[in-house]
């Protein structure tokens, strides 16, 4: 297949338009090119064209260590980079044989189910947005802000958090994150259901995302889709139940399926989801108050930095400091694959470990590269306005397409 | 944590395989197994097709390079029963003088984009593929930039050298 198809038919009654959708469209949210052959408003055909922001990840990581490769992971979902931060450490942890405590699972959990509402509150909004209404947008988009404060109060940072260490936290929760966890517990629900009154039952909404892009189970499979989109489709396929990671097997909550896998579906399944995430947090601040308190990373001195003040007084602290920063601390030498659902899907860590400093080789399965790849054949037929919220339903974020 | 055991997958799988399969070895209890390019076809389909097996989720294509070894591509697959819950790892090694390896998109099109990548950054050629160009680099680009011998950096660059920091 060439990568800019040219129809040649001259007449001009069969003749179809070749239209550049992106690389930086306004509709796009994100840096995506498909090259569609038009035939008025419908799509003949399209290639997509990816690679733009590629930036050689699996390249840099071999050559990091494997503390330094969790500013990496921030910027593939930069729209929930904990859930990568930590898949990242998990992989780390599982590499070495390091068992974190409850307490740090629980705080892990908290992020990382605060960072999945975040996510949704994106695409979900942003699929209302690109249905023509904004007003849910603006409303529901104070509460992305109310989360990433909580980001920042945990680490510092707010988009490409860098949140945690390998073995726990860099510090403890203090009592702002608990208080803007709860004003945030209090506020968000009230807010998300007048999202929903706003949109679920509308009828313009429905219209144009019902019976839109529908994808069977089956088809779904073929293409390795996994997250909220296969969900949608019916299969209840979830990392978090499947194989739980960070003691999600602590906690109740549903998982929910759609029946038709259209647009409509997908939404639904991301809001459903939110409101899942709320309940696993409130059961973590609840299962954390039980712990112990203070404990916010396992003991692993051989791989846990030491505070500072501690490098500075005190002498194992600065020779566990100097070995860590160094890479002199011996790894086991095998592989090994860790998956955490993360936003869009199954996000996993293929880690080759040769006993080094870095990895060997480090492979990410990124869910929106496998994800996007239906995109394509899938629009065929579609109409223009209807493929644009198809894409967005799709929770493509392009850091993580082409890591 | 399955529904089947590493054991029994493997019983099944050497019945019909036997020799053809490498010894297995389970690390972080996922089963790994090695074989040739002439059966990965055969093997992926009876993974997929069995019915009590029903690998029928093709989590990842991947390829590493040992640089060090006669056959130094291994072409990584991860499949995944999502009915039984358990997961398989299959590699295949390849000469890295024009790799080739029958493709996978007959089983699952979600390997176009997989494949793709592997080509992308290895330069493995995977026969009967529908489109196989590159995907996440330039199209003119001559060379496989993941295989061990292109460095990351500039190599005359004497600012990095290990001896700087005592190594």
């Amino acid at each position: 297949m060439e990568n800019h198809p040219v129809y040649i038919d001259t007449d001009p009654q069969v003749q179809t338009t070749t239209l550049n959708l992106g690389p930086t469209h306004p509709a796009t949210h994100g840096v995506f090119q498909n090259v569609l052959e038009m035939d008025g408003e419908r799509i003949v055909s399209g290639v997509s064209t990816i690679g733009y922001i590629h930036r050689a990840f699996e390249k840099i990581a071999e050559h990091r260590p494997f503390y330094q490769i969790t500013p990496l992971t921030d910027r593939l979902n930069y729209c929930s980079s904990p859930i990568n931060n930590m898949g990242w450490h998990m992989t780390v942890e599982k590499l070495l044989g390091i068992k974190t405590p409850k307490r740090v699972d629980y705080m892990r959990v908290i992020i990382m189910e605060l960072s999945r509402i975040s996510d949704h509150i994106i695409c979900n909004t942003i699929i209302g947005q690109d249905t023509g209404a904004t007003t849910p947008f603006l409303y529901l988009f104070q509460y992305r802000e109310h989360i990433y404060e909580i980001f920042e109060e945990v680490c510092g940072a707010r988009l490409t958090t860098n949140i945690g260490r390998i073995g726990g936290f860099e510090r403890d929760f203090n009592d702002r994150v608990f208080a803007k966890l709860d004003k945030f517990l209090q506020t968000f629900p009230p807010a998300l259901k007048e999202f929903e009154s706003l949109l679920t039952r509308n009828r313009i909404f429905i219209d144009r995302t019902a019976g839109v892009a529908c994808v069977k189970p089956e088809v779904a499979l073929d293409y390795s889709w996994s997250g909220p989109l296969l969900r949608a489709t019916g299969i209840d396929y979830d990392v978090r139940v499947n194989e739980p990671y960070s003691s999600y097997e602590d906690f109740e909550f549903d998982i929910p399926v759609g029946t038709n896998g259209d647009i409509y579906d997908r939404f639904n399944v991301r809001n459903e989801e939110m409101w899942q995430s709320l309940r696993i947090i409130e059961q973590a601040v609840e299962k954390m108050a039980k712990e112990e308190k203070g404990v916010f990373h396992a003991d692993v001195p051989e791989f846990y930095l030491p505070p500072k003040e501690e490098v500075y007084n005190n002498m194992e602290a600065l020779i566990y400091h100097f070995k860590i920063v160094m890479g002199e601390v011996d790894t086991p030498k095998t592989e090994v694959y860790h998956c955490v659902e993360g936003g869009n899907g199954e996000l996993g860590f293929y880690l080759i470990s040769d006993g080094g400093r870095s990895p060997y080789r480090l492979h990410f399965r990124r869910p929106s590269f496998i994800n996007y790849q239906m995109y394509a054949p899938m629009s065929r037929g579609m109409l223009l306005s209807d493929a644009i919220i198809n894409m967005s339903s799709l929770n493509v974020i392009a850091g993580e397409l082409d890591a | 944590m399955g529904k089947l055991s590493n054991q029994e997958v493997l019983q099944k799988l050497t019945t019909r395989f036997g020799e053809q399969i490498s010894i297995p070895v389970e690390p972080f209890g996922l089963l790994t197994f090695e074989t040739g390019k002439e059966n990965i076809s055969e093997v992926l389909s009876f993974l997929k097709n069995d019915e009590t097996l029903k690998f029928n989720y093709l989590t990842d294509i991947t390829a590493v390079h040992y640089p060090e070894k006669e056959l130094s591509i291994a072409v990584v697959y991860h499949l995944h029963s999502l009915s039984n819950n358990v997961r398989v790892r299959i590699k295949v090694f390849l000469e890295s003088e024009n790799p080739q390896i029958p493709t996978a998109t007959s089983l699952w099109n979600g390997a176009n984009w997989m494949e793709r990548e592997t080509y992308d950054f290895f330069g493995v050629n995977f026969i009967g593929h529908p489109d196989l160009r590159r995907i996440l680099n330039v199209d003119d680009m001559t060379v496989f930039p993941m295989r061990k011998e292109y460095p990351l950096e500039d190599p005359n660059r004497v600012d990095k050298r290990d001896y700087f920091f005592g190594r």
